[in-house]
């Protein structure tokens, strides 16, 4: 399991790109990653414009839906993916445990990297991660040696479990996926930040970079976006303003944010008996 | 209980990967002990308001220009105790088994170097013991012991849980570390809690003060709280002897790391710290960084604050009015009318004690105390199903 050192060894801040580029990489089962910023590949208008999104953004790491995926066609999604950046295939359609396992061996005889985006969505209008199919799924994946980064509601003991399970980080939704929502879930994911030994990766209802900076702000490791950018005006110039505030909040993390308040409070003194 | 697929059986020389105690060690305490010593008075602001604090906030917390603020940590830590404990504080005794030990340990009464008196209870004697204890009040009890394989074996305290199980609703566990198996048999003959204090977790230190015997092993000793939970063990106590270490800060620092490392992978126990000073036993041992009363505050604020749901359990080592003042700063649990030297309760003892006692109140005196603060003293929270 990945430990989570910026909590206990925030780098001392003397330089904007160290802090950001060289030295505060994303370890996730095993690799490290300079950018924490993973970027859904649904919804683009074009490959052209993926693509250019996916450079833009410096990502390491795009979800693509195995179902998207059919190498005999002329253009398909894949190409857009440059060379380095990491495919993580996800199971989306999926709606139980079975259905998931089945489409990431598929993903795995197709020669794609055994890197799985856990997704068990059984309900067709909000998309919502099913909690107990997800976990069924997660403990059969890591068992058979897949790398699995599964997307689950925002429940601290869910989160915990599928630690256990073996997955290599957790992916809690931040409001129901494509609703542009931000952290809907703020005071759930803060608990998750707290407890997890892998890294957290908010997904799903990130509709603003401010909401990717807020993300990172409570201590997510990472955030996963896809129809922000995809669904923009301009893909690329938006994946540069998510590329932006993930290294902002970020950056506002590490470096101690500053006390929102301190309250004033007229009590008897608890020390007087030392004097 | 669904355990971590981590190896615990093995004695190397660093704890297993995937444990809280490798975390520990991997944890870097010269960063966090540069943190308390450089810390201002800005940094203690945040961290007084951060919402989840980190190490980093504890840290900062132990400083000196925290200490200058020591009535805002109080108020803070009072606060947090009340929203999460409410006003109640939780009553326990300690029972002595024996004080027969093959360690040197250079800060125990129980010592083998030591020229004491050796006693260890009989069934007899520990039933008697605990009859005693349960006609004072108490429904939660401590099991203590010095270390010897032979005469305090794991068959025999598996007996003494087992005997004391059916008449107390908690039992909980301090004696020599064991493998999880041993732990899975105590669990099963009802034990509830097991409490490893570490003393030191600066190693070299923990080596100069552990001289002989099987407590030398630093790593096999800080996993034991692992092993412990992954045997389904539900409550873990840990703590360190505060004045062992030249800088008692960061003996501080690594026991709120491995707190914090527990919770996080055992999050199905309740994790319990405690935070005892050196007291006078056999042997004459003196602190080396000695403790104040004002320090002690600090540290069990800060510990409050940046552990707020850690149970903090404080004995009779205390003087009452230092007991009394501490209680609405973050203290949960308590001991009362403590002996330590086995056989103390139900007959005068001429066995020697482990350390000295501070508070020599009766347990109906401690309690009264804790009424007239406006304090609920409990008796029994627990029950095992
Ligand atoms: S601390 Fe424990 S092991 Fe060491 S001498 Fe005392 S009783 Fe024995």
């Amino acid at each position: 399991m990945d430990t989570r050192p910026d909590e206990i060894t925030p780098p001392m801040v003397s330089n904007a790109d160290d802090l950001v580029s060289n030295t505060d990489h994303l370890v996730v089962g095993g690799r490290s990653f300079k950018s924490r910023l993973f970027i859904g590949t649904g919804k683009f208008p074009s490959n052209e414009a993926l693509r250019r999104a996916i450079v833009s953004s410096g990502t390491e790491i795009v979800t693509v839906a195995l179902r998207r995926i059919d190498p005999t066609a002329d253009e398909d999604i894949l190409d857009a993916v440059p060379d380095g950046v990491l495919v993580l295939t996800n199971t989306s359609g999926a709606v139980d445990a079975g259905e998931a396992v089945r489409l990431a061996r598929l993903a795995r005889a197709a020669g794609l990297p055994e890197w799985i985006k856990l997704e068990v969505t059984p309900d067709p209008r909000y998309l919502l991660p099913d909690p107990v199919e997800t976990l069924k799924a997660a403990e059969q994946l890591c068992s058979e040696g897949f790398t699995v980064l599964p997307y689950c509601p925002a429940d601290p003991i869910l989160c915990k479990r599928l630690e256990e399970a073996g997955c290599a980080t957790v992916m809690p939704l931040g409001s129901w996926i494509g609703s542009n929502q931000g952290l809907r879930t703020r005071n759930a994911i803060e608990i998750i930040v707290e407890q997890a030994v892998v890294p957290v990766v908010v997904d799903a209802g990130l509709g603003a970079p401010s909401h990717a900076a807020e993300a990172m702000e409570i201590g997510a490791d990472a955030v996963l976006v896809n129809t922000a950018i995809g669904t923009a005006g301009d893909p690329a110039a938006m994946a540069v303003a998510f590329k932006l505030a993930v290294e902002a909040g970020r950056m506002g993390r590490l470096s101690g944010l500053a006390a929102s308040r301190m309250m004033a409070e007229a009590s008897s003194p608890l020390t007087g008996f030392l004097s | 209980m669904t355990a971590t697929p981590v190896v615990l059986e093995t004695r190397p020389e660093h704890p297993p990967e995937g444990t809280a105690a490798a975390e520990v060690v991997s944890t870097d305490l010269r960063y966090l002990r540069d943190i308390a010593g450089s810390a201002t008075a800005a940094d203690v602001d945040r961290s007084l308001s951060a919402s989840h604090p980190s190490l980093v906030d504890f840290a900062v917390l132990l400083s000196a220009p925290a200490s200058e603020r020591l009535e805002a940590l109080a108020q803070k830590a009072h606060r947090i105790t009340k929203a999460r404990f409410g006003a109640t504080v939780r009553l326990f005794s300690p029972l002595y088994l024996s004080n027969e030990c093959v360690s040197t340990c250079t800060y125990c009464g129980f010592s083998a170097e030591n020229e004491i008196h050796r006693r260890t209870l009989t069934p007899d004697e520990l039933r008697a013991e605990a009859a005693e204890l349960h006609r004072r009040g108490f429904r939660h009890l401590l099991l203590v012991s010095g270390e010897h394989a032979r005469i305090v074996s794991r068959e025999y305290i598996e007996e003494c849980v087992a005997a004391v199980a059916q008449h107390f609703a908690q039992v909980d566990v301090e004696v020599q570390v064991w493998d999880a198996d041993t732990y899975r048999r105590f669990g099963a003959a009802g034990a509830d809690g097991v409490i490893v204090y570490q003393e030191t977790y600066d190693p070299a230190t923990y080596a100069s003060v552990h001289l002989k015997g099987k407590k030398r092993n630093y790593a096999w000793r800080l996993a034991a709280p692992d092993r412990a939970a992954a045997a389904g063990i539900r409550r873990l106590g840990i703590g360190a002897l505060l004045g062992l270490h030249p800088d008692w800060r960061s003996d501080a620092i690594a026991l709120a790391a491995h707190g914090r490392a527990l919770i996080k992978r055992w999050w199905r126990c309740e994790v319990q710290v405690a935070l005892p000073r050196l007291r006078p036993a056999a042997g004459g041992f003196e602190p080396v960084d000695p403790v104040s009363d004002a320090d002690l505050v600090q540290l069990l604020c800060a510990m409050r604050i940046v552990l707020p749901d850690v149970g903090i359990s404080l004995s009779t080592r205390e003087p009452a009015e230092l007991r009394d003042a501490l209680v609405p700063l973050g203290v949960t649990a308590m001991s009362a009318g403590s002996h330590t030297e086995p056989g103390g309760y139900a007959d005068e003892s001429d066995a020697e004690p482990q350390f000295e006692i501070s508070d020599r109140r009766s347990p109906a005196d401690v309690a009264a105390a804790l009424r007239a603060a406006g304090y609920d003293p409990v008796w029994k929270d627990w029950q095992r199903a």
